[in-house]
C-alpha cells in the first residue's frame, strides 16, 4: 500500500459566521488583530502552502495559538477550511461530499489525540477495534488485529483495563494502538506526546520512529517542542500566527533560521544532534585523511566516534564508501557550540 | 390610595380588563371548539390508545393475580439483580412483608403496575425526544419551553382536558402521570448528551462514524450515568402523581389515600403514605444502585 503525498494548497481558515466575507480582504493584507477588532473574527490559517511528503514524517511546529491544530483537522477535514485545496493522491478532501469524507476517515486516516479521548466506558482492547468497528470488520478479525498491535505499543496484558486504569503513556500508547489498527495510510497526530512526562515522551518518540521504519505511513505531527520536531521530523514546517514561516528539513532550520523568531527558536536546540558532517565538511583536498564518516551521521555521534578512536581528523563518505569531504575535531566542536548565524551562512 | 387615583386619569387607576363579555365569549369559543374536536375524534383516539388499556390490565392482572409469594421472589429477584446489594434486598422484602401485613398487598400491586408502565411509556417518549434535542438548538429552543409549562402548570389543570377527552379511567390517569413524569427524562437525556465530552466526539468523527454509531458508541453509552438519574426521577414522580391521579378514576394507594383525606382516617392515610414510600424507596435506591453499577469503568483511578 503505497502512501500518498499530501499536497495543502493556498489554505485560509477564517473563524466566525462570515468568514468567506474576509478572505480577500487578508490576501490583500488585512491583519489578524484587524480582523479580529473591526470584524469580529478570528484568522486561524492565512495562505498555507504545504507539501507532505509521502511515506514520511511531516512536523507541524508553533507555539499555542499559531494554528497548528486547526491545520491538522485540515486534513481530515473536522475543521472545513474557508479557502483553499488539502490535496491527497489528487483528490480535494475540502470538496468530499460527506459519504466519501467519511469513506475517506474510514480508511485512509486515523488520528491520535492530545488528551487521547480515548472511550472511557471501553476496555483497552475494544478501544482499539473502534476504527475497524466503524468499518464494519468482523468482531474476531478486528481482535486478532488489534491484539497485534497492542502488543507491539507494549501494552500486552492490558487488554481489559479501562483506560482510566491507566497512566498517561499508557493511555496515548492506547491511541495509538487505536491508530494503527486503521491501518490508514495517514497517520495523524495533534500533539499527541505534549502531555506527557519528558522520559516518557521520548519514549514514546523511539515507538513511532521505530514503527516507521517499516510502516512508512504519512505522518503529520504536531508539536510545540523543537526539540521533539528535529527528533522525528523528515521535513517541518513552523507556523506564527497562521501563517508558515519556514519550511525544511531540520538542519536547513537550524543552520538558517529564516527570522528573529526563529533564530529564538533554535538557539537552545542541542545542535550536535541535528547537523550532518556533510553539512560543514570542506571539499576533499588531496587523499582522505584519518577514519572514515558516513554520509548523514551527526555531529554528535561523529565526535564521539573520533574522540573514540583518538584521531583529529576523518572525511566523509558516500553510500559507495567513496570520500566526499574532509573535517576535524575543532571544526565539529565549534559547529556544535557557536550557532552559525544567518549571514555566515549565506555567505558560506 | 383613593387620593391618588383622584389625580390619576381612571385607565392608570383601575387595570383595563377585557370586558366580561369579551371573555364569556372567548371561553365559550374555545370550550365548544374542544368539546366539538372531543365528539368528532374522541372515538379515533380512545382506539390509538386502546394498547395502552390492554397493557395496562394485563399487567395490573398479572400482579395482582399471581400468588404473592411468587411476585414477592420476582421482585426481590429483580432488586438483587439490579443492585448487587444485599442491604438493599433485604430492605426490599422487609417493606413488602410490613406492606402485606397492613392489608395493602393488593392495592400496592395495582399501584406498580401503574407505575411500571408510566416509567416504561416515559422512558419511550422521553428518550427519542431528548436525544432530539441534544442534536438540534432550534429543536432545545421549542421543547424547553413546553417543558417548564408541563412541569409547573398544576396537574389538576391538565386533568380537565384529560378527562375531557378520555373521561374517568386508568388510561387518563396514566397520560396525566406520564405528562407530569416525562419532563426529566427529556430534560437529562438531553443534558448528558450534551455533556460528552467533545474530543471523544471528535475522536470518533476522526474515525468516519456515522451519526448513528456516534450516537450508540459514543453519546447515549456517556449519557447513561445522566439518563439513569433521569429515570430514577421519572419514577420518583409517577409514583407522586399516581396519588393525584386517583382523583381521575386510578385504583390502588393512591385511591386510599384520597378517601382518607375526604373522611379524615388520619391512620388509613398514614399507611398508605408509607407504603408509598416503601416502593419509592426500594425503585430509588436499585435504580440508583444500578446506574452505578453500569459504571463501574469510572470507579477504578489510576493512582
Amino acid at each position: 500500500m503505497a502512501s500518498h503525498a499530501i499536497e495543502v494548497k493556498n489554505l485560509y481558515k477564517i473563524f466566525g459566521p462570515r468568514g468567506g466575507d474576509y478572505v480577500d480582504a487578508v490576501k490583500r493584507g488585512l491583519g489578524k488583530a484587524e480582523l479580529n477588532e473591526k470584524h469580529g473574527h478570528v484568522l486561524g490559517l492565512q495562505d498555507i502552502n504545504i507539501s507532505m511528503p509521502a511515506g514520511g514524517v511531516m512536523v507541524v511546529m508553533g507555539l499555542s495559538g499559531s494554528g497548528k491544530s486547526t491545520l491538522i483537522r485540515h486534513i481530515n477535514r473536522l475543521i472545513d477550511p474557508t479557502a483553499g485545496e488539502v490535496l491527497y493522491d489528487g483528490v480535494d478532501v475540502c470538496k468530499m461530499s460527506d459519504n466519501d469524507l467519511r469513506e475517506f476517515r474510514r480508511h485512509k486516516t486515523a488520528m491520535v489525540f492530545q488528551k487521547f479521548a480515548l472511550l472511557p466506558h471501553r476496555t483497552v482492547l475494544d478501544n482499539t477495534v473502534y476504527g475497524l468497528e466503524i468499518q464494519g470488520v468482523g468482531k474476531a478479525e478486528s481482535e486478532k488485529r488489534a491484539r497485534g498491535w497492542i502488543d507491539r505499543v507494549g501494552l500486552q496484558g492490558f487488554e481489559n483495563h479501562y483506560p482510566n486504569q491507566l497512566s498517561g503513556g499508557m493511555q496515548q500508547r492506547v491511541g495509538l494502538a487505536r491508530a494503527l489498527t486503521n491501518d490508514a495510510d495517514i497517520l495523524l497526530m495533534d500533539e499527541a506526546y505534549s502531555a506527557l512526562d519528558p522520559l516518557i515522551r521520548v519514549d514514546m518518540q523511539t515507538v513511532l520512529l521505530d514503527l516507521q521504519k517499516e510502516l512508512k505511513k504519512t505522518v503529520v505531527f504536531i508539536t510545540h517542542d523543537l526539540d521533539e520536531a528535529l527528533r522525528l521530523g523528515d521535513k517541518i514546517a513552523i507556523l506564527r500566527d497562521g501563517r508558515v514561516v519556514q519550511q525544511g528539513t531540520g538542519q536547513q532550520i537550524v543552520l538558517s533560521p529564516a527570522d528573529d523568531y526563529i533564530t529564538a527558536f533554535v538557539k537552545e536546540v542541542n545542535r550536535g544532534r541535528v547537523i550532518n558532517v556533510e553539512t560543514i565538511m570542506r571539499p576533499l583536498s588531496g587523499n582522505p585523511e584519518g577514519m572514515p564518516l558516513a554520509m548523514g551521521m551527526v555531529l554528535e555521534s561523529a565526535a564521539r566516534a573520533m574522540t573514540g578512536a583518538h584521531v583529529n581528523a576523518a572525511h566523509v563518505v558516500d553510500e559507495n564508501g567513496r570520500p566526499i569531504g574532509a573535517l576535524d575535531l575543532p571544526t565539529i566542536i565549534s559547529a556544535m557550540v557557536t550557532p552559525t548565524s544567518h549571514e555566515d551562512k549565506r555567505a558560506a | 390610595m383613593a387620593s391618588i387615583c383622584s389625580v390619576l386619569p381612571a385607565l392608570l387607576c383601575k387595570f383595563p380588563a377585557i370586558d366580561d363579555g369579551t371573555i364569556r365569549l372567548a371561553r365559550k369559543t374555545i370550550d365548544d371548539g374542544f368539546k366539538g374536536f372531543v365528539r368528532s375524534y374522541g372515538d379515533a383516539i380512545d382506539t390509538v390508545v386502546q394498547p395502552l388499556q390492554w397493557f395496562l390490565n394485563y399487567l395490573e392482572g398479572a400482579f395482582v393475580a399471581s400468588p404473592w409469594i411468587l411476585v414477592l421472589i420476582v421482585m426481590v429477584g429483580v432488586v438483587y439483580y439490579g443492585s448487587r446489594n444485599v442491604n438493599i434486598t433485604i430492605g426490599t422484602a422487609l417493606s413488602m412483608i410490613a406492606i402485606g401485613l397492613v392489608g395493602l398487598w393488593n392495592d400496592t400491586m395495582i399501584t406498580l403496575a401503574m407505575v411500571t408502565v408510566c416509567t416504561l411509556i416515559s422512558i419511550l417518549i422521553g428518550i427519542p425526544i431528548g436525544i432530539l434535542m441534544a442534536r438540534s438548538d432550534r429543536v432545545q429552543s421549542v421543547v424547553n419551553p413546553v417543558l417548564d409549562v408541563m412541569q409547573t402548570m398544576p396537574s389538576f389543570v391538565y386533568l380537565i382536558p384529560v378527562v375531557m377527552i378520555f373521561g374517568i379511567g386508568k388510561v387518563p390517569g396514566l397520560i396525566a402521570v406520564v405528562i407530569y413524569a416525562v419532563p426529566p427524562m427529556i430534560r437529562l437525556t438531553n443534558l448528558g448528551i450534551r455533556l460528552v465530552d467533545q474530543e471523544v466526539l471528535e475522536a470518533a468523527d476522526a474515525f468516519g462514524s456515522s451519526a448513528w454509531q456516534k450516537l450508540k458508541n459514543v453519546q447515549m453509552p456517556l449519557a447513561l450515568p445522566t439518563i439513569m438519574a433521569g429515570i430514577n426521577q421519572t419514577i420518583m414522580m409517577s409514583l407522586a402523581m399516581v396519588v393525584v391521579a386517583s382523583m381521575i378514576g386510578v385504583g390502588g394507594l393512591g385511591k386510599n389515600v384520597l378517601q382518607a383525606i375526604a373522611n379524615q382516617f388520619f391512620t388509613v392515610g398514614f399507611l398508605n403514605g408509607f407504603a408509598l414510600v416503601g416502593i419509592a424507596i426500594i425503585f430509588d435506591r436499585t435504580s440508583q444502585a444500578f446506574g452505578r453499577r453500569l459504571q463501574k469503568h469510572s470507579e477504578v483511578i489510576h493512582g
